[in-house]
């Protein structure tokens, strides 16, 4: 019996002569020259980690270094989600929506294309981090770029979730839910307008990605998820970093002495929300802790916060390129400010 | 950055986000309710890498097959940039950095600054009453203690450093994630607890009427007298 059992169990390591048949899975030639390959940095690199992360841990011990460490990776955990969801979609747009889909979607004429596209962004719930790569591919897909531009100004501004946390945030001011739904559809329809005027297309350089047609649907989905992941989150990490800092560096008591002037104020206010670079979700609670300024102010701070932040021209110049994002975003942001400083005046 | 590369960058970010949001360690970074979308989020990072390894290597098999490019060389390689997706998933892995605490509560002012005109619901039942350091605070303050007279109170937090020295109880409030965290500031009168900066105390005591400023951004700090108090561990949810 017990030999029985012995041979038994010696049973599986038979098919090994069928193993050594697969052909071993030898390096190609061009990979041979290059000793030093980017697998092989990061093998070396996780397993410098992996035997020093004790020492690493201990050294971030100041508090201060702790802070920033810990908004850093909130600001990615937060914005995970989003891009993961903002990146499948785009991938869908990419794969499985025909260019004709956006040819009937939209109105042929590009001036009427703008609003129409502003408005779309309402069904999209999410913040900035995803509706960037959304927008790239649109403009892959054949979109006229001023609608996707549009689209990508007005999606995290006004969409139902946003619109919703500004209503709490701001439970004795309503007319701030409007405000900021109505300045930042404006501003989005505004910028699309100014690109058909004087945007060039060859601002735009999409970033090379594998092409995509001739693959099968599945593989070209996962392709291309994977590839906007690398792209739009590394620029996301990067952005995230900046915010960390900026987080930790500026005093409040500063913050605090501007809001007495009421210009001066709503230029603070526009700034801070380009360098807070908080989610569109969440900028409205933040609008409504500073209550030391004024309710214009603050409105110039939830209108330019979705559409101007650092991770958001990282991400932008990382998706559209550098010399789109250092004219795009300077223009975005005084026609933010200017509307909503407009609106506050009107409406305060 | 080769695609096999990718994919590893990949499995790290993903597994990352799945190891914290699996067990409790996310709640020291956002709110309770991404949980079910950091889960998926970090399933489709995993599933994407996954993909991408199979791709990898049945191309390591099969070097005639086309690649999933255009035949430059350079269709399988991604951005330098690409590479900064490590920092967040290394930090999360290896460093965990703890939730906002004594740091945050000593340069960010505190959240009690809006009057809410509201009616205050009587306190709820037990002796002492568990309150939120918030609930405490604008019925201190904006309601003038009305509910909180003759009631022994409990609250929970993490003890700082207030402008004089004098330790504080402070808890951070969330509306998102840690970077719009706002803390909420009481200061301590009585059986002051003297312990090390971040330490958790539970303190039972009583309301009593008197109030500062905090210098930061002239937000209302309420004091509360302190009749004993105990150590304990962080709790998972550190955020009010």
């Amino acid at each position: 019996m017990i030999r029985l059992n012995t041979t038994d169990s010696a049973a599986p390591t038979l098919p090994e002569p069928q193993i050594s048949t697969v052909p071993v899975a030898e390096p190609e030639a061009p990979d041979r020259e290059r000793m030093v390959g980017s697998t092989e940095v990061l093998c070396f690199l996780l397993i410098l980690v992996g035997v020093l992360h004790r020492q690493i841990a201990s050294l971030v011990t100041d508090p201060r270094l702790q802070t920033w460490l810990t908004v850093f990776v909130s600001v990615m955990v937060q914005a995970v989600p989003f891009l993961v969801f903002g990146v499948v979609l785009s991938a869908v747009i990419a794969v499985f929506v025909p260019r004709s889909f956006w040819a009937r979607a939209l109105p042929r004429h590009p001036a009427l294309a703008v609003p129409v596209a502003g408005m779309a962004g309402v069904v999209l719930p999410g913040c900035e981090c995803g509706s960037v790569p959304i927008a790239g591919s649109l403009i892959r897909r054949g979109v006229t770029p001023a609608a996707a531009l549009a689209f990508l100004l007005a999606a995290p501004a006004i969409n139902p979730i946003v619109l919703t946390a500004t209503a709490i945030a701001f439970p004795r001011n309503p007319e701030m839910v409007a405000a900021r739904g109505g300045a930042s559809l404006l501003v989005a329809m505004l910028v699309g307008w100014l690109w058909l005027r004087v945007g060039r297309a060859d601002w735009i350089r999409l970033p090379h990605r594998a092409h995509l047609d001739g693959l099968p649907r599945m593989t070209a989905f996962w392709t291309a998820c994977r590839h906007d992941v690398i792209h739009a989150g590394g620029f996301l990490v990067v952005g995230a970093m900046a915010a960390a800092t900026i987080n930790v560096v500026v005093p409040q008591q500063f913050l605090h002495d501007l809001a007495a002037r009421p210009v001066v104020s709503v230029l603070a206010l526009a700034a801070l929300a380009v360098l807070l670079s908080i989610c569109s979700e969440a900028d409205a609670f933040v609008a409504a802790s500073l209550s030391q300024f004024s309710l214009t102010a603050r409105l110039a701070f939830l209108v330019v916060g979705p559409m101007v932040d650092l991770k958001l021209v990282s991400m932008q110049a990382g998706i559209f390129g550098r010399r789109f994002a250092v004219r795009f975003a300077p223009a975005t942001f005084a026609l933010a400010v200017l509307v909503a400083a407009t609106f506050g005046t009107v409406i305060w | 950055m080769s695609r096999g590369t990718q994919a590893v960058v990949l499995v790290f970010l993903g597994g990352a986000v799945l190891r914290a949001s699996l067990t409790d360690l996310y709640l020291r970074y956002v709110k309770q309710g991404l949980r079910p979308f950091l889960i998926a989020a970090g399933l489709l990072l995993v599933i994407t890498a996954l993909v991408a390894l199979v791709q990898e290597l049945r191309h390591l098999n099969r070097p005639e097959d086309p690649p999933d490019g255009d035949g430059h060389g350079h269709a399988r390689s991604g951005p330098v940039v690409g590479w900064m997706l490590l920092l967040p998933a290394l930090a999360l892995l290896f460093v965990v950095p703890p939730a906002l605490g004594a740091d945050t509560a000593a340069r960010a002012g505190s959240a009690l600054t809006d009057d809410r005109d509201i009616a205050y619901p009587p306190l709820p039942p037990g002796d002492p009453a568990e309150l939120t350091l918030l609930d405490y605070g604008f019925r201190a303050v904006y309601d003038d203690g009305r509910t909180l007279q003759g009631r022994r109170l409990q609250l929970t937090g993490f003890l700082a450093p207030g402008p004089d020295g004098e330790p504080m109880l402070a808890r951070i409030m969330l509306s998102c994630c840690a970077a719009d965290g706002i803390p909420v500031k009481i200061g301590l009168r009585g059986d002051v607890p003297h312990e090390t900066a971040n330490t958790w105390v539970r303190s039972t005591g009583r309301w009593i009427p008197h109030t500062a400023k905090d210098p930061v951004n002239d937000a209302d700090v309420p004091y509360f007298q302190v009749e004993t108090w105990e150590k304990i561990p962080a709790p998972a949810e550190p955020y009010e």
